[in-house]
Formats: C-alpha cells, structure tokens, sequence
C-alpha cells in the first residue's frame, strides 16, 4: 500500500483489489455529511452574528467563526489519512514562539489556507462527490436489475427494463460503469486530498516528508547498489573465472604432453600467463564483492581477509547468524580498507580487529601498533566508506595520534 | 617424478562432483588421461552420495559449493561419505579460502585420505595429480595457500606461539602432506636436520600419545584457530 494515485496508474485487477476504491468512497461519502453540516453550523453563526452585529453580542459571535474554521480544517486533516495513511493525525507541532505555547488556548485562531480549505468543504466537495455517489447508483441497480425485475419494471436513468432477458442484457453494462466509476471516485478523492493536504501541511512538514522520502530512496540505492554488484560478481565468478581455469587444465595437460623444446617453453608462458589473469581476476572479484562474504558471512570474510594480511591480525567477532547484505559488505571492506593501510602505512606489529552487536548496532574496530599519525582525509578508500556508511546511517571516526597507536571505528544500525 | 602419461600402478576408481561443467570435463579429461577411472562425474550433492554408495570408488573428489545453496553442500556430502564409508578417500575442491572448512574436514578424519586444495591448484597437472595420490594412499593434503593463511592468523597466539618460524615451515609442510625428504629438500637442510626439528615440534606441542604423533601434531596446527 503505497500511495491511491500510484494504485490508480497500476494494473486494473490489482488496483480494483486493493483497498483504495474503498478508502476513496470512505472519503467522499463522509465529504458529504461533513460539508454539509459545517455550511449549516456556519451560515446559522454568520446570520445570528450579522442579524445582532448592531448589539455587542453579535460581534462576540462572528468572532467565533475563525476558532470553528479552525476546527473544520482539523477534522479534513484527520480525515486525510483515508488516502495519505503514513501521516500522522494531527499536525506536528512547528517550534513557535514560547508566548504561544504558555497560552491556555493554544492556537485556535485560523489560518488563511484553513479558511480556503473550509469554504472548499462547504461548497464545492460536498457537492461534487453528492453527485458522483449519486451516479453509482446506477450501476449498482443495473447489476441488481436481475432481481429487481421480478417483482415489476425498473427504470433506471430513462432506461426501461421489463424483462429478465433485458435484465441480464444490462448488468454487464453495470459492471463496466460500475469500474469506470470508481476509477473516477479514486480520482476524485486523490484530487481533493492532495488540494487539502497542499493547503494544510505547513512548509516544514512538506519538508520533512521530502527528507523521509530521500531517506528510504538512498538506502534503496544502497541496496540496488550492493545488489548489482553481487551480480556483477556472480556473472565473472560462474563465467570468466570458470573459463580460466578451465583454460589453465587444457595448458597444464598439454604440458604432459609435449617434448622439451621452444613449443613446451610457449605452453608454460601460456600457462603462466594464464595464472596471471586468473589472480588479476581474483582481486578484482575480491574488491567488487567477495564470494564468501556472499556465502558465509562476515565472520569467515574477515578470517579471510586476515588470513592474507602480511601483519600478523588477531580477530574477536563475536558476529554470529548473518546481517543485512549492505551492512556485511559495508563491514568487510572497512575490515579490508584498513589492514591494507595497516601494512602500507602503519609500521605496525601487529593489527587487531574487533566486532560486535550492541543495540541493534554492529561496532567494528581495527586498532594496530603502529606509528599512528593517519589522515583521514588521506586516501579515497576512506571517504569511498563514509560515503557507504553514512547511506546507513552509520559512522566512522578514526584517532591517530601521532606515535600511535591507530583506532578505527565504524557503527552501523542493523535495521 | 613418474610419468602420468603412462598409466599408474593403482589406477583408481573416482566419482567427481563439480557443478560448473566446464571444470567437471577439465577433470574428467585431466583424470582419465592419468589413468584413473571415473565412474561418475555429476553436478550436485545428491547425484554424488547416490554413486558414492552405489560405485564404492576408491576416491571421490567434490567442489565443497554446489547447488542448491551454494555454501558448503560439497563438504556436507563428504562427511556423509566419510562416515557410511570411511575407506573411500576424499579430496575437496574450493574457490576460495575458508578455513572453517578446515575444522570440520579434520573433525571426520579418521578414515581414508583427505585433502582440501584451492580449484587453481587443478591447473598444476601434475602436482594436481600427485595431490589425489597421496590423497588415495591415506594421506592428508592441504593447500599451501590455505595453510600459508593459517598460519598468518595462529602466529600470534594459541599452542604454536612457542614454535620458532622454522619449525612453523616444518610444520607447514608436513601439513601439505610432504614426506621427512620432501621437506629437507623444500627447505634445503639434511634429513637428519628436519627430523631433529620435528622432534622439537613433538616437544612443544600438547599431542595426544595415543595417536600418531605426526598426524596429530598437523591436526593441532591446523584445528588451534584462536578464533574457533
């Protein structure tokens, strides 16, 4: 259930089984008897008010006009969430000035646009979806006709119908109508709502819901992202690397059988050759997105990575089950990232990586023992993952002081 | 060296698992040329227990991913073989280094051989070769790229801190499955030079002295992960 306006673009069958015809009846069916009793409370205060404005009284009367548009735009924003169901109730409250807020009677003067939206109310909605329920009438009788015409003729919008035969003629006809309308009522509702929503939200709720939306679209990126590259992995895994290897069995059997002489020398190149591309390949898997990450997790990806640091590592991954691919992967190549500056940079004995969860957080730390000094603005590697973590929510903070020794953290909530 | 062209001694009888199929005919074609009989070459793990049980080969040699969940179905079928049929040797093929395999390949010992070699290894014909023969003989294979890393992460602690880096290369190599000879001439020094290293090994190390003390002490290097 995303948006009504998105449903109605969507696939017919899929849409009619939803519940957004229903909401959107919902809405204009109470449209009516909301509009219509506001313009009733209304015209009888503003007549009362002009008829008496000689006297004080009526002034103290008219005066109360603003407090109940106020409170009609308050029921239209509840009413709302008929067709925006992620909004909350009520209006967040916006940080005013603190005179407003030690007020007894908080905020009950009207605004122009609450205004707008009442004489919407008050007129033009409440009559407009009257005569669209009154429309659907007409298939729902057409569909019933069957049965209606048993016990006499039915006419339905100047349309005679005396017979069954007749009567099972229009019902199709009722079932098209029926669908057409409540595309329009769909329409219709998702058009008032979106007016009555422009008019009512403040600036900084638009705002906040445009933050909301760009915060689950990057972390969808996120995942698209990490999604594509496991399948950009998978593709040289299963295809080039697979012919590679096959390739070095073919020179390595040719190698048996050939004599000594310049055409064995050029087989061994080959093969060799071959070897070297296979490793090549290999690194370039290791950087896009390690197979056994992808398999065993992030505890056997680091043992890994540990595994071919030329600075001896000691490891503490208290990590078990599996987490989130995007959060695995952000995990490894901050693992990875920073024993490659370990070697290259640290002069370090040795390295030490902890992980673990806490909070619904995972906490990642390599601490080596070497000179210290980094720059975490040195290198892209570095900002490359702030980027990646910062789209999770995550962080990473690095000291290194001078003499060492070097710490990097990284938090990231496990969502 | 002998030549594998010429047929071994003991030809065996192999079942071959490996689901990327131009891999599973490379070894097929690599095996039969050496001589050996492949009586099965399938692609998941369920085809290789059904021929496992059915062929009884003297060896089986098996990709540890394969479908359908490509993680370790490979070594799951291994220890399934290893123990309805503990004579049949077993040599395990990886991608890539995970050294939890390790673990769990040396905890269904005893039996037949074992080895676990990295699938470029496959490429080195003739060491390749040499590999399934110690293997089928009884011997326990490991990639030197596997124990390389190994031995990177149990450097700093567990029961080998004591060890001094030759008798770690000792150590190694016994682990890859090479003889007292093999060694010396690996590391350039005497037979009578590596013994004497491995009697220092024997000394340092908590092994079990009701086993063979040679098997064990390459079971401790290789089981005394600091984070298992």
């Amino acid at each position: 259930m995303s948006d009504a306006w998105t449903a109605v673009r969507g696939h017919p069958a899929r849409f009619l089984a939803s519940a957004w015809p229903w909401r959107s009846l919902a809405y204009l069916t109470s449209t009516v008897p909301v509009g219509l009793a506001w313009l009733i409370v209304l015209l009888v205060v503003v007549s009362v008010g002009a008829a008496t404005v000689v006297l004080i009284a009526g002034l103290l009367v008219l005066a109360g006009v603003p407090v109940l548009v106020h409170l009609a735009a308050a029921g239209e924003r509840r009413r709302l969430r008929l067709i925006y169901p992620g909004r909350p109730a009520r209006q967040p409250p916006a940080p005013r000035d603190p005179a407003h807020r030690r007020a007894f009677w908080p905020r009950r003067r009207a605004s122009w646009p609450e205004a707008g939206v009442t004489v919407l109310l008050t007129t033009v909605f409440w009559i407009a979806d009257a005569v669209l329920l009154i429309l659907l009438t007409v298939p729902v009788l057409l569909l019933v006709a069957p049965l209606l015409v048993r016990s006499g003729t039915i006419d339905i919008a100047g349309w005679r119908v005396d017979t069954a035969g007749e009567a099972w003629a229009v019902a199709p006809a009722g079932l098209v109508t029926l669908v057409l309308l409540m595309y329009a009522a769909t329409a219709l509702a998702c058009g008032q709502a979106a007016l009555v929503r422009h008019l009512l939200d403040p600036p900084e709720a638009q705002l906040a819901e445009a933050v909301q939306q760009l915060r689950r679209s990057r972390t969808g990126l996120v995942d698209a992202f990490e999604t594509e590259r496991r399948r950009i992995e998978r593709d040289l895994h299963d295809g080039v690397q697979q012919r590679l290897v096959a390739l070095t069995m073919t020179l390595g059997s040719a190698e048996l059988d050939l004599p000594a002489g310049p055409g064995l020398d050029l087989v061994r190149e080959a093969h060799q050759q071959a070897e070297q591309a296979l490793a090549d390949l290999r690194t370039t898997i290791r950087g896009i997105h390690p197979r056994v990450l992808t398999d065993h997790g992030l505890a056997a990806a680091v043992h890994e990575i540990a595994g071919r640091s030329s600075v001896p590592v000691h490891l503490q991954l208290a990590v078990d089950g599996r987490l989130p691919p995007t959060v695995e992967a952000a995990a490894y190549f901050f693992v990875s990232e920073n024993l490659t500056n370990v070697a290259r940079h640290a002069r370090a004995r040795s390295a030490q990586v902890h992980a673990w969860i806490e909070d619904h957080t995972l906490i990642v730390s390599v601490v080596d023992d070497g000179v210290g000094g980094a720059d975490p603005r040195a290198g892209t590697g570095l900002a490359g993952l702030h980027a990646r973590l910062d789209a999770l929510d995550g962080e990473l903070d690095i000291t290194s002081p001078t003499g060492g020794p070097t710490q990097v953290r990284m938090t990231c909530p496990i969502h | 060296m002998p030549d594998p062209l010429t047929p071994p001694q003991n030809a065996l009888r192999i079942v071959v698992a490996e689901d990327a199929a131009l891999l599973r005919e490379g070894l097929v074609r690599i095996l039969e040329r050496a001589g050996h009989e492949v009586v099965a070459a399938v692609a998941d793990a369920h085809a290789l227990l059904t021929y496992a049980g059915n062929c009884h080969p003297d060896l089986v040699i098996t990709d540890i991913r394969m479908p359908p969940t490509h993680t370790d179905e490979g070594l799951r079928a291994a220890a399934a073989i290893r123990a309805a049929q503990p004579d049949i040797a077993i040599m395990l093929l990886s991608a890539y280094v995970a050294d939890a395999y390790v673990g769990e390949l040396l905890d269904s010992t005893p039996g037949g051989g074992i080895g676990y070699l990295l699938k470029d290894r496959v490429g080195h014909v003739r060491d390749f070769l040499d590999s399934i023969d110690r293997v089928a003989a009884g011997g326990t294979v490991v990639d030197a790229e596997v124990v390389r890393q190994l031995v990177r992460l149990r450097r700093a602690d567990g029961p080998l801190a004591g060890l001094t880096e030759r008798e770690r290369e000792v150590l190694a190599l016994m682990a890859e499955g090479h003889t007292n000879h093999g060694i010396a001439g690996k590391l350039f020094v005497s037979e009578a030079a590596v013994r004497k290293h491995i009697g220092n090994i024997f000394a340092k190390l908590p092994l079990d002295p009701h086993s063979d003390r040679r098997v064990s002490a390459v079971l401790t290097y290789l089981r005394g992960s600091p984070s298992a």
